[in-house]
């Protein structure tokens, strides 16, 4: 390699934006703590369990600071939709690969990945359009728990899909061969060789799939009626962690805007957690 | 990949026995299901888009400016404001991602601490939730920089969000082309920086347009990181320093604050869905096209 000048310069250029895209995530991170400071210092640690209910006000000594509810919010709509989106997506993925015929895969795939690419603020206005009149049918007041979940599951439901699709297609056909050989069924084919060699594949889109449902914003913002408080119907009106932040920083002041930054620190890692994790056993294995 | 093409009809032609007592049968039939059911969801989205949002789509529902807070009028102030929000989010993402995917994929070993950090921050990047991005705009580029909201701040808070997904994709656009090029390039002599604007940026421009267009993708697509940086306004911007509203918080906005707004914002919907789909379709074909004739006249 010949060590010209305009090749140092260009060496230097290019460090420099690698450092200036390193200290992009260095920076949020900064700017969160110092803005969540102030809360976590007057709350304090305990009163975001222990307070009775969530009535912010600017000065932390007269509001209200408990975000459990809107936790159990979060965890309850996130929950609902990865039981439901993980084994719809992973027959999604086995119907593709194994069942159906390939012109039928290759429409259903393509469908699947249109999925992918519809912006969550177009999967809220047809929740709120759509679903929630329907649950209302039922139970009024049809902005709920139920109707997030559902739109929740929608959302995620292609992230699991294409993954474990992917993961899938990346088992070896000699793998395949062999069991066939064996004398293998076709359901103990999947069952005993394809998801144990995909499975890393599998459990990387589930931890994606939640992180993604944990950190949608406007989505259940649109279709979950925003009432603070603990669930304990599919019907209830539910508050997310997510939406208590859109909706709120429109006019939150003081130790009030800080706690917001404070649960969107927590957020954050949350779902940083569930990436890495799946990062960690995407690596780990060979099929991934 | 396509290494299994084992035709499963003709491996297990399926015993006729009753679902119940055959496994294969049960699981074809649960898949079909299945497959039929989100596949019915899939045309209920479509057709409710096209039914509720469909009448109102004209040519001057597109040009227009909104009147009586968007039920009414069209969209022009907010697709300007769209494109100036999405210019500033590529004109600082696109070269900050594409050298940093130059300097990973080209300049450094594997292994290299500095490279290592870099890629581990962008790791942790993309797992950010949109809506904390949102509050990091708010306090650094509306409070700190004094940008206030406006499209500026917006643009910028977005290009933050899209630097991961665009830095990746352009990376696997250069580590794919073939190192015989790098080894052709350095035994007749050329420069590092030669071989880059000759050899490899043209020979890995699928990926590096790509990277771009997922980028772009995710950046039409979003809302949450947008509602407290660029903000609501929805007239016609008059420069990057006034506030905007994107075609996804337009949509938003009008279904939930805005009695009788849901056909403007189900034709808002149609327009942002099409854009997507047609701008990852004329990327997906222009990289192609790129590629042959730089190749063929380099």
């Amino acid at each position: 390699m010949s060590r010209s000048r305009t090749d140092r310069w260009l060496l230097v250029g290019l460090r420099a934006s690698g450092a200036v895209t390193g200290a992009v995530v260095l920076l949020v991170i900064a700017f969160l703590l110092i803005e969540s400071w102030p809360a976590s210092r007057h709350v304090g640690l305990s009163r975001w369990i222990t307070d009775p209910s969530w009535y912010p006000t600017s000065s932390a000594a007269d509001g209200r600071f408990n975000l459990v509810p809107m936790l159990w919010g979060t965890l309850a709509a996130a929950g609902i939709a990865v039981a439901l989106a993980t084994p719809l997506a992973l027959l999604s993925a086995v119907f593709c690969r194994f069942y159906a015929p390939p012109t039928i895969a290759r429409f259903y795939r393509r469908m699947i990945q249109l999925l992918a690419g519809i912006p969550s603020v177009v999967y809220g206005l047809w929740g709120l359009t759509a679903l929630v009149p329907l649950i209302q049918h039922f139970r009024p007041p049809g902005t709920s728990l139920l109707a997030g979940a559902a739109v929740l599951t929608l959302m995620i439901l292609p992230t699991i899909a294409l993954l474990a699709d992917a993961a899938l297609a990346n088992v070896p056909g000699d793998h395949l061969r062999a069991a066939a050989a064996a004398g293998l069924s076709r359901p103990g084919t999947i069952r005993g060789v394809v998801f144990p060699a995909a499975r890393a594949g599998i459990f990387t889109g589930i931890l994606l799939g939640t992180g993604r449902a944990i950190g949608e914003t406007m989505a259940v913002l649109m279709v979950c009626g925003n009432i603070v408080q603990t669930p304990t119907s599919l019907f209830d009106p539910i508050r997310t962690l997510t939406a208590n932040i859109a909706l709120e920083m429109a006019y939150a002041m003081g130790d009030h805007r800080s706690a917001l930054f404070v649960s969107g620190l927590a957020l954050m890692a949350i779902v940083i957690a569930l990436v890495a994790m799946a990062d960690r056993i995407g690596r780990g294995y060979a099929y991934a | 990949m396509h290494d299994q093409a084992i035709s499963w009809h003709a491996a297990w032609p399926a015993p006729r026995l009753s679902a119940r007592r055959n496994p294969d049968r049960f699981i074809a039939i649960t898949a079909w299901l299945g497959a039929i059911a989100v596949t019915t969801v899939f045309f209920w989205i479509v057709v409710d888009l096209i039914r509720l949002g469909g009448a109102q789509l004209t040519p001057a529902f597109i040009t227009n400016a909104p009147t009586s807070a968007g039920r009414a009028g069209g969209i022009g102030s907010v697709l300007v404001s769209t494109a100036l929000i999405l210019g500033v989010c590529l004109a600082v993402s696109a070269p900050l991602g594409i050298a940093t995917a130059i300097l990973l994929a080209e300049f450094t070993r594997e292994g290299n601490r500095y490279c290592t950090a870099i890629r581990r921050s962008l790791d942790t990047l993309a797992g950010v939730p949109s809506i904390v991005f949102g509050l990091f705009g708010y306090a650094f580029f509306c409070v700190y920089l004094r940008m206030g909201f406006s499209i500026l701040s917006g643009g910028l808070t977005l290009a933050c969000m899209v630097l991961p997904i665009l830095t990746r994709t352009a990376e696997q656009g250069l580590r794919s082309v073939p190192d015989e090029y790098r080894y052709a390039a350095a035994a007749v002599g050329m420069t590092r920086t030669q071989t880059l604007r000759q050899l490899l940026l043209p020979a890995a421009m699928p990926g590096l347009v790509a990277g771009v267009v997922l980028g772009v993708g995710r950046a039409l697509a979003e809302t949450a990181a947008l509602l407290y940086t660029s903000g609501y306004a929805d007239r016609m911007p008059s420069s990057l320093a006034d506030s905007g509203r994107s075609l996804s918080i337009h949509i938003y906005d009008l279904a939930m604050n805005v009695p009788g707004g849901e056909p403007n914002a189900y034709a808002t919907a149609l327009v942002l869905v099409g854009l997507l789909i047609a701008i990852n379709a004329t990327a997906v074909w222009l990289g192609e096209r790129w590629t042959h004739r730089k190749l063929s006249t380099a």
